[in-house]
């Protein structure tokens, strides 16, 4: 039990004395979360509305490939990844394994399925009337999009804190593109993983901690958005 | 408006994370792909800032084993290595991925296993040790991730005269880095293979008192050489041999070689330089 405690001791003492080691963790992660959660958004919203708003046939195929990509396994985006971004792959050229900018492609593909999934069934959940009361209403297409797109602004930050939760906490992706590299591409969850693996405890104990706050702030500061 | 401003205080967060993601120095920096016992030791936190500051090189690292790491530098994904185990080292520069190859350091394997010694294999020689092991059918943790430490282990079956018992209910393969392999162990109450330098920190990670002890040691066999290697720039005209060889002819220096042998942990010599 004594290791608990101690963990939890250790935890306090590493932040509040700024260990650099654990703060650039720390960054790396907000870095290369928000980087991944911002693409998945830029391009799974237009997917999502596309998916929800028309109907199209093929559409119900569309949705079972989409629903299987949710059940994507980090451990093979991580594979998929690596094998493309590698030198010996077809995106070779440009260095991209063992940088953040390679977690990022691996995570905005974790968290595409994700946006679109969700924004694509807050957009079918739109009140059907409210489509017939803007057209009757003598409302122009673009002017239906946005209205309808404004009304599922709280659905999109579900989608979009729900990525965020995704990528925030997945560790096959960072540790198979990223290398785990000290300073550079070591996560918070890699680094978990690694004092784990090392039996150091307290010092997982600690990144943890940081870990679930980083998740709070964002949820509280999302709650917040909301009620302005 | 409120909500304006807030919008736009995020944007601008975000775009300055961006940048700063895209920003990443390239241009003065070496990545190397090492044996875990090299980073897991500390060897490396200890070295590198040295490096650094001596020589206004970069240096990042990835640790994994000695098979992966060979890999990595055959298709060119990293620019030097730093690794243990000769005989594959030598092959693979005669076949055309490694171009230097320089000692630097070394320690040896030891077996190390509980106190109580179920097999009862303390004092005996390597392969002695083994048969015991396997006679007795005593948990053995095994690498089993083409490492250095795999491979030598591998080695050591062979010349006890046992076929790898690749697939014995007592042989546990983790597939993990050497200080978690030990701490499988440690779990399981079984024994396994490490470097010395992997043990002594592992030691002093229990504050001196590990219930695993060193049971086999000292035989010619278990020597345990690292090297650093460049990449042949024919097969990688992409990394950094320049760099690489900066690093190279650094770990073979004076300064470096001093700072490897006051590398300790309880007193302990973790890697013994060797440099010629």
């Amino acid at each position: 039990m004594d290791f608990i405690v101690a963990g939890f001791i250790k935890a306090l003492e590493l932040l509040i004395s700024g260990d650099s080691s654990t703060w650039t963790a720390v960054w790396a992660t907000l870095k290369v979360s928000t980087c991944s959660m911002l693409l998945s958004i830029g391009a799974g919203l237009p997917c999502g509305f596309l998916l929800g708003y028309f109907d199209f046939k093929g559409k119900k195929y569309l949705r079972t490939i989409l629903d299987t990509m949710l059940a994507l396994p980090t451990v093979f985006i991580g594979l998929a990844v690596y094998a493309i971004i590698s030198r010996q792959g077809p995106l070779g050229d440009f260095g991209l394994l063992f940088t953040l900018t390679g977690i990022a492609i691996g995570q905005t593909i974790l968290a595409f399925p994700i946006v679109t999934a969700i924004t694509a069934s807050t957009i079918e959940n739109i009140d059907h009337d409210l489509k017939l009361t803007l057209v009757t209403l003598g409302a122009g297409k673009r002017h239906i999009v946005t209205t309808c797109l404004w009304e599922v602004r709280y659905g999109i930050l579900a989608a979009a804190v729900t990525a965020y939760g995704r990528v925030l906490t997945e560790v096959g992706i960072s540790m198979m593109v990223g290398g785990n590299i000290k300073y550079h591409t070591r996560t918070i969850t890699t680094a978990i993983a690694l004092e784990t693996n090392k039996g150091l405890f307290a010092d997982g104990i600690a990144l943890g901690l940081v870990l679930i706050m980083i998740a709070f702030i964002v949820n509280l500061s999302l709650s917040f958005l909301r009620k302005q | 408006m409120s909500r304006k401003k807030i919008f736009s205080g995020i944007l601008s967060v975000i775009f300055t994370m961006i940048i700063a993601i895209s920003v990443q120095a390239k241009s003065n920096s070496l990545m190397m792909a090492t044996t875990t016992s090299t980073d897991n030791t500390g060897l490396l936190d200890y070295l590198v800032p040295h490096f650094e500051t001596q020589t206004g090189i970069t240096l990042k690292w990835t640790a994994t084993g000695t098979g992966k790491a060979l890999k990595l530098g055959q298709n060119c994904d990293v620019d030097v290595l730093l690794v243990h185990a000769p005989f594959a080292e030598k092959k693979y520069i005669a076949s055309g991925y490694g171009k230097d190859r320089r000692e630097v350091m070394f320690n040896d394997f030891v077996i190390i296993g509980p106190q109580t010694d179920p097999a009862g294999i303390k004092g005996k020689n390597i392969s002695d040790a083994l048969n015991a092991l396997k006679s007795r059918q005593a948990m053995f943790m095994s690498r089993g991730d083409d490492s250095g430490t795999n491979k030598k282990e591998k080695i050591l079956w062979k010349n006890a005269g046992i076929q790898l018992p690749d697939k014995e209910k007592w042989y546990i393969q983790t597939g993990q880095g050497m200080l978690a392999t030990i701490n499988v162990a440690q779990e399981r109450d079984g024994y396994t293979m490490t470097d010395r330098g992997t043990y002594i920190k592992y030691q002093s990670t229990k504050g001196g008192n590990a219930p695993l002890k060193i049971l086999v040691e000292g035989d010619d066999i278990l020597l345990n050489q690292y090297s650093v290697l460049t990449l042949d720039p024919k097969n990688c005209p992409t990394a950094r041999y320049d760099l690489a060889l900066k690093f190279s002819d650094w770990m073979a220096s004076q300064t470096a070689q001093n700072l490897i042998k006051d590398f300790r942990l309880l007193g302990k010599r973790l890697f013994i330089p060797n440099a010629k």
